[in-house]
């Protein structure tokens, strides 16, 4: 396993990345709370972003779908790009980035629909089913990819507002990979759930990982331990050392990660 | 001795009860105030409330019995002649006294009406004397209890609190029970309007007629009260309104939650909060004196046959008062949606307008719904625009270009200049009036019943 990761190590520079970040500054007003942070996401890989809060990190994950857009006082410079192309270009639709680029939050926050309708909604708007069997088909593939579709496959019509929080977090999943991204950005996704919950979301990230490109902001080092390939450690704006994830929590490089890794500070 | 003067020397054994009392505590506790049970400050107000509320009793019994009391024994003392008990002009002769003590020109002859005139005033002064000493020494009183009270063990704070919680609740009990008064004599008086009137003809009659005759011979129409077509009138003048205010009403709220700057939001909310400062009564003769010729003129124009008063008229100025009202209340509304709504549907790739028409309007709805329910029983109950630009005729009519009347605009029709309390016609008003609240009221409960559902949702 650690051999095969090596070996996976050595590959990643002849890939190119999904999508890849030079030298990002934001800044919120006269705060500059990204300063200068240059960071690759790859295809088949689950990044953990770690850190204290308000270090950044959600931060810059919101930069990747240009969720930032929504802040009016939010400021970002540098380049993202994705597939190569700059997600910051004024050419680029935002709407058709963000299809490809998806995001699950920190709470769940199921729409005040029916589970399917929770599903459909991406696919609806992006036209990709003709037919209702066709949304049918998405939406039960989607379901199923984010293992919720045996708890809810009898009563697909009742309100997703009325599942539980890990359910409801899944179902956010389930509505993210419905619309077919290339990459999905999570935001803390499993703070507000209760450890069973959290296994189930955690095993699921794991599954999704050999599809899409992830990117999972979390506050728990196992956590970021289990689920990740790769590790970036933020610490007040700073991108403070990032490489595969058994090397950063083994052997960290850097005084500080070792001092957060150990519980020392944060 | 005036009721001031009680009143300000109450206040005054008050202060120098609170004075009192608080040294007293200090030095009870030997003048270190951590060794009283509360601060020296609430034995104060504990004893000035001793003071002031039975001092308050005795002047309110003065308030409420004294001047019957004394016209019950100048009645008794008068001469069979002028007034003999079980005669009913108590209340004549009582006129006539007061006349005699208020007019300095002596226009009264009768020398027993002068003597009782001078009698009264004399038990006056006494009465007010009396209450004088009354509360005063029932303010001694209260003093002397609660100054006997004040030990370091006395939890003060805690009785005055109680009785502060009492005065709050005597308040409350007091608005609720002043409204229940209104209420109720809006039903009696109904009732009685309903005994001369079968609650179908109202409810159901077509005709509204109220004027009745006033005399067995007077040759005059008999009265009709059928409701329908007032209430038609106030039904087609709110919709007018409504077809006004909610379409600009909701759009505006959504423009200035969704799509506004800081900027642009932070003028435009207090314009329209503005707007919905502006009196009735200003939008009344704006409607009568601009919009109503402004339509008549156009009618010209095309060719159609507009009145100058119209139901299109007064309904249209309406709807402009409540804009205000709907778009702020659909404000409130959408932006309690939380933003991790608005985030999530954004996120999906939607647009900007897929996210407010498929997910923020939804997750709105109810406090919308809440919002127009409420403007409509403003609308509803609104009455000075339609009392000037809305007409009087009671049309049973579909057409907003004729001119129409409302439930309001008759009330004010039937209890302006002179009027009897014991016609059909003035007490046809009450159960208009009763009328009016029921559905007013029925729209408000179901409009906060929605808007207090959706709260839950969501908090």
């Amino acid at each position: 396993m650690l051999k095969m990761a090596t070996e996976f190590e050595n590959m990643t520079d002849v890939r190119t990345a999904k999508m890849s970040a030079k030298d990002v500054h934001v800044f919120y007003g006269d705060t500059h709370a990204v300063k200068g942070i240059s960071l690759d996401l790859h295809q088949d890989e689950v990044t953990a972003l770690i850190g204290p809060s308000g270090c950044g990190k959600s931060t810059f994950l919101r930069c990747l779908n240009r969720m930032n857009d929504t802040v009016t006082t939010c400021r970002v410079e540098g380049t993202i790009t994705l597939d190569g192309e700059n997600i910051y270009d004024p050419k680029i639709d935002v709407v058709q980035l963000r299809a490809r680029v998806g995001m699950v939050f920190q709470k769940p926050n199921p729409f005040p629909k029916s589970i399917y309708d929770n599903v459909a909604y991406g696919p609806r708007i992006h036209g990709l089913a003709q037919h209702r069997t066709d949304l049918d088909e998405i939406v039960t593939t989607a379901l199923e990819k984010a293992g919720l579709w045996n708890e809810v496959k009898d009563r697909l019509d009742s309100p997703g507002t009325a599942l539980s929080g890990g359910q409801q977090q899944r179902l956010c999943i389930a509505r993210a990979i419905a619309v077919n991204p290339e990459v999905i950005l999570m935001d803390e996704p499993c703070s507000a759930l209760d450890p069973i919950a959290t296994a189930k979301v955690e095993a699921l990230i794991d599954e999704l990982k050999g599809r899409y490109a992830i990117a999972i902001v979390t506050h728990s080092m196992q956590q970021a331990a289990r689920v990740s390939q790769k590790t970036a450690f933020f610490h007040l704006g700073d991108l403070v050392e990032h490489g595969d994830t058994t090397e950063i929590f083994t052997a960290p490089k850097e005084e500080r990660t070792r001092d957060y890794i150990t519980g020392r500070f944060g | 001795m005036t009721s001031t003067a009680i009143f300000l020397s109450l206040i005054l054994l008050a202060l120098v009860a609170f004075a009192l009392t608080r040294q007293k505590a200090l030095v009870s506790a030997g003048g270190d105030p951590a060794k009283l049970h509360s601060l020296p400050r609430h034995y104060g107000y504990f004893a000035s409330a001793c003071v002031i509320l039975p001092g308050l009793l005795a002047f309110s019994i003065w308030l409420i019995f004294g001047k019957s009391i004394i016209e019950g024994l100048i009645l008794a003392g008068l001469p069979e002649n002028v007034y003999q008990e079980g005669v009913d002009n108590a209340a004549l002769v009582l006129n006539r006294i007061r006349l005699a003590i208020e007019n300095t020109v002596a226009v009264e002859k009768d020398p027993d009406i002068l003597a009782a005139a001078q009698r009264f005033n004399d038990l006056y002064i006494k009465g007010l004397w009396a209450t004088f000493a009354l509360s005063i020494s029932f303010g001694l009183v209260g003093l002397y209890l609660a100054a006997n009270r004040t030990q370091p063990d006395f939890r003060a704070r805690n009785k005055f609190e109680r009785i502060l919680l009492i005065a709050l609740a005597i308040s409350s009990v007091l608005a609720v029970a002043t409204t229940l008064g209104i209420v109720g004599s809006l039903l009696f008086e109904s009732l009685r309007f309903f005994q001369e009137v079968s609650l179908v003809e109202f409810v159901f009659g077509l005709h509204w007629s109220p004027q009745t005759a006033l005399r067995a011979d007077q040759v005059a129409s008999a009265g009709a009260f059928g409701a329908v077509p007032l209430f038609a009138g106030t039904l087609l003048i709110s919709l007018i309104a409504m077809s006004v205010a909610g379409p600009i009403g909701l759009l505006a709220a959504i423009y200035l939650t969704q799509y506004a700057s800081v900027r642009m939001r932070k003028v435009a909310k207090p314009v329209l909060e503005i707007l919905a400062g502006v009196p009735t009564v200003v939008y009344g003769f704006f409607a009568a004196l601009t919009v109503a010729p402004m339509f008549r003129d156009m009618g010209i124009v095309l060719g159609l046959d507009i009145a100058s008063e119209s139901a299109l008229a007064a309904g249209l100025v309406m709807g402009i008062m409540i804009i205000p009202f709907v778009s702020s209340l659909s404000d409130d509304a959408i932006t309690a949606v939380p933003k991790s709504l608005k985030d999530g549907s954004l996120a999906l790739g939607a647009t900007p307008s897929e996210t407010i028409k498929q997910v923020v309007l939804p997750a709105a709805l109810p406090g919308i719904v809440g919002a127009f329910l409420l403007a409509v029983s403003r609308a509803v109950g609104e009455t000075m625009i339609v009392v000037m630009a809305a007409g009087m005729q009671p049309k049973l009519t579909a057409n907003p270009l004729e001119a129409v009347t409302t439930v309001t605009v008759q009330i004010v029709a039937l209890l302006t200049g002179d009027q009897e309390f014991d016609s059909a016609k003035t007490l046809s008003a009450f159960a208009l009036g009763l009328a009016l609240f029921v559905s007013t009221m029925a729209l408000n409960v179901v409009a906060l019943k929605i808007v207090r559902k959706y709260r839950e949702v969501y908090d």
